[in-house]
């Protein structure tokens, strides 16, 4: 028997949202998608390589701005907008990444840090490019002019509102970004990476050149979050600043952690709990980091390995009571 | 060129911030040596002893003595609640991965600011300079108040009497011991959880004695705790996590980039911070005075 496609299942479910749920659903929905595809992004690097970045909103910002200065100020078309979120975003990754591997843990850490702020403190003060504290508001949506024509063809494309079709672009992106992640960690590069995780020195010892590994890995991790920051800027409707400071960086790992690290799904698991969260508890009470705060003591103290390690947990306990699964 | 007297006020502008750096990264510095472990929740307790030391002065007064009473009370505050988390919180993550330590003390930084919210509301606070210190003097041009020579006077005699405490007491030789080898230090009898509890108290009272200080020249206002955290990250890293003297030169370089950076580049001063930080990074990964880890 073949293996259920629940990855197409779950996209072809997320293209009902606008017509089944109200706008609002749809704004949700958005949401989500882009920042699965930020969370996931991190999770390359911290689930998979082991490599914990205190600083990867700096690569969704640069994304963000990106897109933004290209879309809103050079009136540059979507098309090439988009990817260049992720070039230029990948390419400060190569650079800072290259200083970055060559350090270890906590320093890692700090130095991805210390760029990180570099990359906020360039947003928030030079004014005449990004905007400054103000950030730029009004980043126009894509042009969807061609829809239009197309319903004339294809009745089922038209009727919808712009922030709609911005939510299929995402869907169908993210997708395909997400697709191309999970081959990345499936293939012998993934596998590598893994290993290296699990032990560097080995790695090293049989001949894999384990920095050079690990900058791959921090580039792709840079790449992606940049084309989630890409999609962001256009959905928020603007960009600002605070997309690239540290306190950016830790929400996105909570997200990661929240899911369940090294696991494939489970970042975007992490950021559908998380935003559906935030919004079922903001509309009771202003005090979202609270509520953040104690979930995440909850998940560090209760459940380490997060909600997709829960559930892995939980299947396995009940395959064990209904004796050995069968292949 | 700007004058001399210009250049001199500026000078001990970026003096008096150093001060309350190196108060709060001191701490940091402590807890890292020590524990290996960043703790994200020290600006918090920083926070918590501005707040704190603000509360005390409006149930007491403005009598001669009640901002002295404040300042003290706020920061023991700070150190019983420091105690308090360390012995029954964050005991049980020694020996987990490291990225859970920093999120736990991360998840402090959001459960404690909303907190804060919630008793002190989101209105900006503010306290007067204690009396017999509200005046200011003038040598050659420049003008100083009373309060900032203060900071200046207390932050260094503060830093030495630590460094007697870490050198020639008991208790410091254990701390250093600590951040050395904690096995063997266990292994010789030494009560290395308490040393733990006590490291973390007395760490939290250096932040939350920042904090309480800074109130007569700052405002006290949300979101304090997650600027100044960054930049005690940056006075430790550049000094050197876990040195005692590379916090206090951290701090010292760290208020006169600032400060001469604002007077000569305006915009770019933040990022010539940042840029010193990954320098010394890249440099040398262990700060200018620190040791690298084994």
């Amino acid at each position: 028997m073949r293996r259920i496609p629940w990855g197409l299942l779950i996209v072809l479910a997320a293209f009902l949202v606008p017509s089944l749920g109200s706008r609002f659903y749809t704004f949700l929905a958005n949401d989500v998608v882009i920042w699965a595809l930020f969370a996931t992004s991190l999770n390359l690097l911290v689930g998979y390589t082991g490599l914990v970045s205190f600083g990867h909103a700096a690569y969704f910002g640069i994304g963000a701005y990106t897109t933004g200065i290209l879309m809103k100020k050079l009136g540059v078309p979507f098309l090439l907008a988009f990817p260049a979120a992720g070039v230029v975003a990948g390419l400060f990754a190569v650079f800072f990444g290259f200083f970055c591997v060559r350090l270890t843990r906590i320093y890692f850490a700090m130095l991805t840090l210390a760029f990180a702020q570099i990359v906020w403190a360039i947003c928030f003060k030079w004014n005449e490019v990004t905007g400054g504290e103000q950030g730029m508001p009004e980043i126009p949506y894509p042009d969807f002019g061609w829809v239009d024509k197309a319903a004339g063809v294809l009745p089922f494309l038209g009727g919808y509102r712009t922030s709609d079709y911005f939510y299929f672009t995402c869907l169908i992106l993210v997708a395909l970004a997400l697709w191309v992640l999970r081959r990345i960690v499936a293939s012998p590069f993934g596998r590598m990476l893994t290993t290296i995780r699990e032990n560097p020195e080995r790695a090293e010892f049989i001949g894999v050149n384990v920095r050079r590994y690990e900058l791959a890995a921090f580039t792709l991790a840079g790449l992606f979050a940049g084309l989630a920051g890409g999609l962001f800027g256009i959905f928020n409707r603007g960009v600002f600043p605070d997309f690239a400071y540290w306190t950016k960086s830790s929400e996105v790992l909570i997200m990661t952690l929240l899911g369940g690290m090294g696991t494939f799904v489970g970042p975007s698991v992490g950021a559908l709990v998380l935003i559906w969260l935030n919004q079922q508890i903001v509309s009771y009470t202003e005090y979202w980091p609270l509520v953040l705060g104690t979930i995440l003591v909850l998940l560090l103290f209760v459940f380490p390995g997060g909600l997709a390690g829960a559930a892995q947990s939980l299947v396995r306990a009940m395959q064990r009571k209904r004796g050995p699964a069968r292949a | 060129m700007p004058e001399l007297s210009f250049v001199i006020a500026q000078c001990l502008s970026g003096l008096t911030a150093s001060m309350f750096l190196f108060l709060i990264a001191s701490g940091l510095s402590l807890i890292f040596g020590v524990l290996r472990v960043l703790n994200f929740a020290h600006g918090t307790f920083y926070m918590l002893g501005a707040y704190s030391a603000y509360q005390v002065v409006q149930w007491l007064g403005t009598g001669p003595v009640s901002f002295w009473v404040a300042a003290l009370g706020a920061a023991a505050g700070v150190a019983i609640l420091g105690g308090l988390v360390e012995r029954f919180l964050f005991r049980h993550l020694y020996g987990k991965e490291e990225l859970y330590q920093l999120l736990f003390t991360y998840s402090l930084v959001l459960i404690l600011g909303d907190v804060a919210k919630i008793i002190w509301g989101t209105q900006q606070k503010s306290v007067g300079r204690p009396p017999g210190l509200t005046g200011s003097f003038t040598v050659a041009g420049i003008t100083v108040p009373h309060y900032n020579l203060f900071i200046l006077l207390l932050a260094p005699s503060i830093a030495l009497a630590f460094w007697f405490v870490l050198q020639r007491t008991r208790a410091g030789r254990f701390i250093r011991a600590a951040a050395l080898d904690r096995e063997t230090l266990g292994a010789l009898g030494v009560n290395v959880s308490a040393l733990y509890t006590g490291v973390f108290v007395l760490a939290s009272f250096l932040g939350g004695l920042g904090g309480a200080l800074i109130t007569p020249m700052r405002a006290i206002v949300p979101g304090m705790d997650t600027d100044v955290i960054v930049d005690a990250f940056v006075v430790v890293v550049i000094g050197g996590l876990g040195s005692f003297w590379g916090t206090f030169l951290g701090a010292l370089i760290y208020g006169q980039v600032l400060s001469f950076g604002i007077l000569f580049f305006p915009r770019f001063s933040i990022f010539a911070i940042f840029a010193l930080m990954a320098t010394v990074l890249v440099i040398r990964p262990w700060g200018l005075l620190g040791r690298p880890l084994k």
